[in-house]
């Protein structure tokens, strides 16, 4: 049961303003391994680990990887390091404290598709992870890892870093699109999907930082260690950020599919509070509740979605049996209502209707009918929204009453 | 040349071009399924999802407006899925939306035996004053069903004027001129296009309008 962390191992060891530490402790050796095995060769290795998507989708990234490789350029890679969902804060350790492995993977990724450039595109809220960014962008060009000719290798690129204005749906990769266009944040409809039309129409990748890093992993020790870890369906390492009623809140990485059980007792150090556990929100807002019956099942993306929830960010957030439920559904209500872009009418009014019977029900004033009026709404935002906010807006509250949690 | 597909919709085999749309295939074999934001001649933004239809093995239901036709598909443009998801928008944009001068939408509601009143009153609401700030038309966003129509229409779909954008997010998104400026003060050119292609009344010529508060219409 020891584990040797991997993608948070530099993080409190080095000066994340220094690329002389980062490279004294194995930074920027996936690049240079990279460009020893040429673009296809780093493709086929991403293609072997099966490396489902950090972001919350689970899309495999070798297909997205192999997809823009064979693409016509002009073409992008974007790192989403946006992170909005509630709970959710791997991204931003990541970005603070190694902010070059951020860099050194997108760079590796450009150098696999043979893309013109990169994005980096930052939560707004994400001063520090933002500076540091910066500052490491302008060491890479000072030190020759950005620009022309990188490593001896003939390859160009260049990385842009650019902020969100602090919408949660701009985390969604078609919207983030448009957002870096200089558009509204409004998702796009589906097909095309990135990797015909991403960025500016063109054939992009798209990746969270979390699975970007992953690949520099993947490209230094291998598939076959990838997928040594953890379940054969979902493998690798993870990192879940763990908070609410746990005595020790904060980041963990651990082999993907360890139990809720061992996540809470093992790495949080217990419940806190009366040290009861009551339920855990897994996956953030988007995600779902999960009661004590299922402390014992695997944090990974298959065993969730066999039970109806989904791994998502992979954020927990704990509840022990002290806390009034209530307001917590209300703020995940009126969290949906406030970020809805309203493009599409499911989650244009299915969000704000939700918070509104949440409200009322909250306030002792429920009507006979209103839980039927949630998942209609529910089903339908689910069925019929365009994007994954409305599409999953509607799955934490409906798990709550399934748990009678109010 | 496109070449032709066969498809099944509401158990009926259906012939149609490869690169028809589900309601373009649909329509040709005489089968009705109901849109809003679509206008024939408007890039469809497929943001009302009226028209969306199940379609066997997919797991979302499909916006029958944009979604390609595939060979062998097996769609079904009434199913209990496809009335409930009807029926709960038509519901929820009725408790949101003035629909008087909307017959359609009103036998649209009739239709899919929708009851907007069992949300209850205690709703949040969308509160706009009636904007006449020119003489050719009225804009009554009261009535406003955020189809984009009109700001399509005033884009890059017809007229090329870009007088007309949103504000606002989520719920609380309107229709919009740049800083909500009035009309003179905007690029608009009063073509009447977006009047034209308005499905509610909420565009309104400003003589018709004034016409009907004389007349207690
Ligand atoms: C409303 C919404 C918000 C999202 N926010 C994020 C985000 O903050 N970060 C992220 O990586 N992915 C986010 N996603 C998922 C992205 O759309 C996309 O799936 C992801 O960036 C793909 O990267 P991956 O394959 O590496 O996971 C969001 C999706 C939705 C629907
Ligand atoms: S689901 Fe919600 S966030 Fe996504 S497009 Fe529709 S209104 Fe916008
Ligand atoms: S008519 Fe297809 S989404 Fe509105």
């Amino acid at each position: 049961m020891s584990y040797e962390p991997v993608l948070t191992a530099r993080i409190g060891k080095i000066d994340p303003a220094s690329l002389t530490d980062y490279e004294a402790h194995g930074g920027f050796q996936a690049l240079i391994r990279a460009v020893e095995l040429g673009p296809g060769r780093v493709v086929a290795l991403m293609e072997e680990a099966t490396l489902l998507g950090r972001g919350g989708a689970a899309f495999p990234a070798g297909i997205k990887w192999r997809a823009v490789h064979q693409a016509e350029g002009p073409k992008f890679v974007v790192a989403n390091a946006d992170e909005s969902e509630p709970g959710t804060f791997k991204d931003r350790v990541l970005m603070e404290g190694d902010p070059y492995a951020l860099i050194e993977a997108v760079i590796l990724a450009g150098f696999a598709t043979a893309a013109d450039k990169g994005f980096i595109y930052v939560r707004g809220e994400y001063a520090r992870a933002y500076q540091r960014l910066r500052h490491a962008i302008a060491r890479c060009y000072e030190a020759g890892y950005l620009g022309r000719d990188i490593l001896g290798s003939g390859f160009e690129f260049h990385i842009e870093l650019r902020r969100g204005a602090g919408a949660y749906i701009c985390g969604e990769e078609t919207a983030l699109f448009e957002s870096i266009e200089g558009k509204r944040g409004y998702p796009r409809l589906k097909p095309p999907f990135p990797t015909q039309a991403g960025l500016f129409g063109r054939p992009t990748l798209i990746n969270n930082v979390e699975t970007l890093i992953n690949a520099l992993h993947i490209v230094l020790r291998g598939p076959a260690w990838f997928n040594s870890i953890g379940p054969a369906h979902s493998p690798g390492p993870k990192l879940y950020p763990l908070s609410g009623r746990v005595q020790r809140p904060g980041l963990v990485e651990a082999p993907m599919g360890i139990t809720l059980r061992e996540l809470i007792e093992e790495h949080g150090g217990g419940v806190s509070g009366s040290g009861e556990f009551r339920v855990a929100l897994v996956g953030g807002a988007a995600g779902a509740f999960l009661g004590p019956d299922h402390l014992n099942t695997p944090l990974d993306f298959r065993s969730l979605a066999s039970i109806g929830a989904a791994l998502g960010s992979g954020a927990v957030i704990v509840f022990d049996t002290s806390v009034d439920m209530k307001p917590i559904l209300q703020r995940i209500a009126d969290f949906f209502a406030h970020e809805s872009c309203g493009k599409c009418y499911p989650c244009q009014l299915g969000t704000m209707r939700q918070r509104d019977i949440i409200a009322r029900m909250v306030a002792g004033q429920g009507r006979p009918g209103d839980l039927q009026l949630l998942r209609d709404i529910g089903q339908t935002m689910r069925d019929t929204s365009i994007c994954g906010l409305g599409q999953t807006a509607s799955n934490a509250i409906l798990s709550a009453f399934e748990l009678k949690l109010t | 040349m496109t070449s032709t597909i066969s498809l099944t919709i509401d158990g009926q085999p259906v012939e149609a071009p490869a690169d028809a749309t589900v309601l373009q295939a649909a329509e040709a074999a005489g089968i009705t399924i109901p849109t809003l934001c679509h206008h024939p001649n408007l890039t469809p933004p497929a943001v009302c999802r009226l028209c969306v239809v199940e379609w066997e093995g997919r797991r979302t239901l499909q916006p029958a407006c944009v979604t390609q036709v595939a060979a062998d598909a097996v769609i079904h443009t009434r199913s209990p899925r496809v009335d409930l998801a009807r029926r709960t928008i038509l519901e929820m944009l009725a408790t949101t939306v003035d629909l008087s001068d909307a017959p359609e939408l009103r036998a649209m509601l009739a239709e899919y035996d929708a009851h907007p009143e069992r949300f209850g009153e205690d709703l949040t609401r969308r509160e706009h004053e009636v904007i006449i700030d020119n003489s050719f038309f009225v804009r009554d966003y009261d009535k406003c069903v955020l189809c984009w129509r009109c700001v399509e229409a005033c884009g890059t779909d017809m007229e090329h004027a870009f007088a007309l954008g949103f504000s606002g997010r989520g719920f609380e998104t309107s229709i919009a001129t740049f800083f909500e400026n009035p009309m003179p003060e905007t690029t608009c050119v009063f073509c009447g296009n977006c009047v034209g292609v308005c499905p509610t009344g909420a565009l309104k010529d400003r003589r018709v309008f004034e016409l009907e508060m004389a007349t207690d219409y």
